[in-house]
């Protein structure tokens, strides 16, 4: 990457819970460091929603349960160099993906519809249906992780990743030296 | 203006997770009808049925990375039922409360700061390029400097007592796994102090926002309404980690009053419509159209007799001074309300580093097998409930979550309405300034869209402007 300028960074959360974003404010002080090499294109952190232009690196947290976090992914995809699938809710569905798979059911997702909105009994529903606005994004029928929608051209580990592991990848990413990573960093917790 | 319109906000930012707003606009241009929708759905409920009660507090934390805390302690509270304990050891109960102090210190650090600040420096209506936490740091870069630091030692904290930074695992059923060693607790002594003068100088930050501009406060999305949180048994005093459910009405009175927190049910019901993934909760004495109520640091300030550590008390008792009602309604005063806490936070950081108990050993105790238990917390963003039953194997067979943000659903819908009316309404042109009035009204109460769905995952926000026939008639994205 280019020296002379500043590298630009977008990101987004997709069927995530936010924490790989709060972990890439664990960077602390090295945050305020690394804003003399780098600026933020779109972010849920700044009021950008749409990308300005191209993006020297990408990071995607979550992976996509609804048809709106696929069509942001092929966004973030078609705008930027490099790609990064941002903990394992990216990488491999994490915690959402826990819908996919429930004990003896032909319709995960239909019963978790149903858990939540018809059969809880501290709940009043007078209608009897599920939310169905059209204003309400399609879920899809299981979450897939990123790798599964789009080609992700690297992977940082853990729930949620270490400040120190997202401040020393964007460095050697910056640098042009990312090597991959050790084997002790390349855990799911 | 011609035609009806549809204005949209696509993603919201600056809150966490997903959610869309639309506003409905006549031929006139006036507002019809203005909803925030949550439009993710996760399914948490059911498909936490079938695992052990011992994984429930790590797993239930991942819903939400801002305060996975508030989940992981809550959920631990609601298993020292489900496992007989209705005492912890002072160790574990001492341990817990300094991890949820410092998850406290850390979020609303974050919101203020990281999140809303930008809108109170800059304004409403500044450029939008321009409305972050970065350009905090370029303007101001001492200021910038220790809203990062403030965040960092909360983070510390939870660090030391839950074993990590985001999603850790300190609490167990029954009690906690680990005590805090004599150096940990000499470095974080060593800090406190400028801890405790940079919260109170956040204090002045906010309170002189709120009095400077109180005219526009009381005006700004805010009507009267009735609050809850936990209070302390007995004194009714302000007591984020554990305590009694009050609810307390427009004027003061108490509609309900020192309820065991595992009989809410009997209080509260969520009304499920067909527009949002998050439910609308309602108290049943009142009935669904008219019992809605907030939760938040506001509320706690309405709703607490007192604050036990002396220089939050004061400050809370200036903050009932600054007004002639009995309770407080602007919801912008929810900034003045959190750094109340955050100072709160560090006085009870720095009492608790300095009782020998956090070096105890004693961390966990046993009782006797119940089926069910409901944990309450007092979370960052407002009242949290969990509510389990666990079967003979330990599986997991039940789960009802209120998150804070459920709580505030109505409020929060009512406050995009009011300003919708006053902002939006009959304009001609309708600027990107004009739709960030929105989000600084959903800011205000600092949602966490993630929880609130139990969902998978994100919150864009977005304004659609329908006609009175309910036809979508134009959309128009906030920014660039
Ligand atoms: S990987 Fe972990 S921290 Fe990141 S979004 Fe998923 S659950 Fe949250």
């Amino acid at each position: 990457m280019s020296t002379d300028r500043k590298a630009r960074i977008a990101t987004v959360s997709l069927a995530g819970c936010f924490g790989c974003h709060m972990a890439i404010l664990d960077m602390d002080e090295r945050l305020i460091d690394l804003m003399a090499r780098v600026e933020f294109d779109r972010s849920p952190l700044n009021d950008l929603k749409r990308f300005t232009g191209r993006c020297d690196i990408g990071i995607v947290e979550g992976g996509c349960c609804n048809e709106e976090n696929v069509h942001t992914l092929q966004e973030f995809r078609r705008n930027c160099d490099v790609l990064v699938a941002l903990g394992q809710c990216a990488i491999m569905g994490g915690l959402p993906a826990m819908r996919n798979a429930i004990m003896h059911s032909d319709d995960p997702l239909r019963d978790c519809l149903d858990e939540a909105y018809l059969s809880s009994p501290y709940t009043r529903n007078l209608t009897n249906t599920v939310p169905n606005d059209p204003v309400l994004p399609l879920l899809l029928d299981r979450v897939y992780p990123c790798s599964e929608v789009v080609e992700i051209d690297l992977q940082i580990p853990g729930c949620a990743p270490s400040g120190d592991i997202i401040h020393d990848t964007l460095i050697a990413l910056l640098d042009g030296k990312f090597r991959g990573f050790e084997r002790t960093e390349l855990r799911f917790d | 203006m011609d035609k009806p319109r549809i204005l949209e906000i696509d993603p919201v930012t600056r809150v966490e997770g997903h959610g869309k707003v639309t506003v409905h606009l006549d031929r006139q241009g006036n507002v019809n009808e203005a909803r925030l929708h949550i439009v993710e759905f996760r399914g948490f409920e059911r498909f936490i049925q079938g695992r052990l009660l011992w994984e429930v507090p790590v797993i239930v934390q991942r819903l939400c990375g801002i305060c996975p805390v508030s989940h992981h302690l809550c959920a631990a509270k609601a298993m020292d039922r489900i496992v007989g304990v209705d005492q912890l050891t002072p160790t574990a109960e001492k341990m817990r409360r300094l991890m949820h102090y410092g998850q406290v210190m850390q979020s609303h650090v974050l919101h203020f700061f990281h999140l809303s600040a930008p809108d109170i420096l800059f304004g409403f209506g500044s450029p939008a390029e321009k409305r972050n936490v970065f350009e905090i740091i370029r303007q101001n870069p001492e200021l910038g400097h220790r809203a990062v630091l403030m965040r960092k030692y909360g983070q510390e904290i939870i660090e030391a007592t839950a074993g990590k930074k985001i999603h850790g695992t300190g609490a167990i059923p029954g009690g906690i796994n680990r005590n805090l060693s004599t150096e940990r607790r000499d470095q974080f002594l060593a800090q406190i102090d400028e801890m405790q003068d940079w919260a109170l100088e956040a204090l002045a930050l906010a309170r002189d926002y709120c009095l400077r501009e109180k005219d526009f406060i009381a005006k700004f999305g805010g009507q009267p309404s009735n609050y809850m949180s936990l209070v302390r048994p007995g004194d009714g005093a302000l007591d984020l980690y554990d305590g009694n459910l009050r609810m307390l009405d427009a004027r003061g009175e108490a509609i309900f009053d020192q309820v065991d927190d595992s009989r809410y049910h009997e209080y509260l019901t969520e009304d499920v419509r067909r527009w949002s993934y998050m439910k609308f909760p309602y108290i049943n004495s009142i009935g669904a159209d008219d019992g809605w109520y907030r939760v938040g640091p506001l509320a706690r300030m309405n709703t607490a007799d007192l604050i036990d550590t002396p220089l939050a008390a004061k400050a809370h008792e200036d903050l009932h001074a600054a007004f002639d009602t009995p309770l407080i309604h602007g919801v912008l005063d929810n900034h003045w309300a959190r750094m109340i806490e955050v100072v709160h936070c560090v006085e009870k950081i720095r009492e608790l580093l300095n009782d020998p108990d956090l070096q105890g050993t004693d961390l966990v105790v046993k009782g006797e097998r119940r089926h069910e238990g409901v944990g309450v917390i007092e979370a960052p963003r407002g009242n949290l409930i969990h509510h389990y039953k666990v079967d003979e194997n330990d599986q997991v067979t039940f789960c009802n979550l209120i998150v804070s943000t459920t709580h505030n659903n109505e409020a929060m819908n009512r406050s995009i309405r009011d300003v919708a009316n006053k902002h939006i309404s009959g304009q001609e042109v309708i600027t990107e300034g004009m739709m960030n009035h929105l989000e600084v009204a959903i800011r205000a109460y600092d949602p966490c869209l993630s929880c609130a769905t139990h969902a998978l995952g994100q919150m864009p926000l977005k304004v659609e402007l329908f006609d009175s026939n309910d036809v979508l008639i134009d959309s128009a994205l906030q920014s660039p």
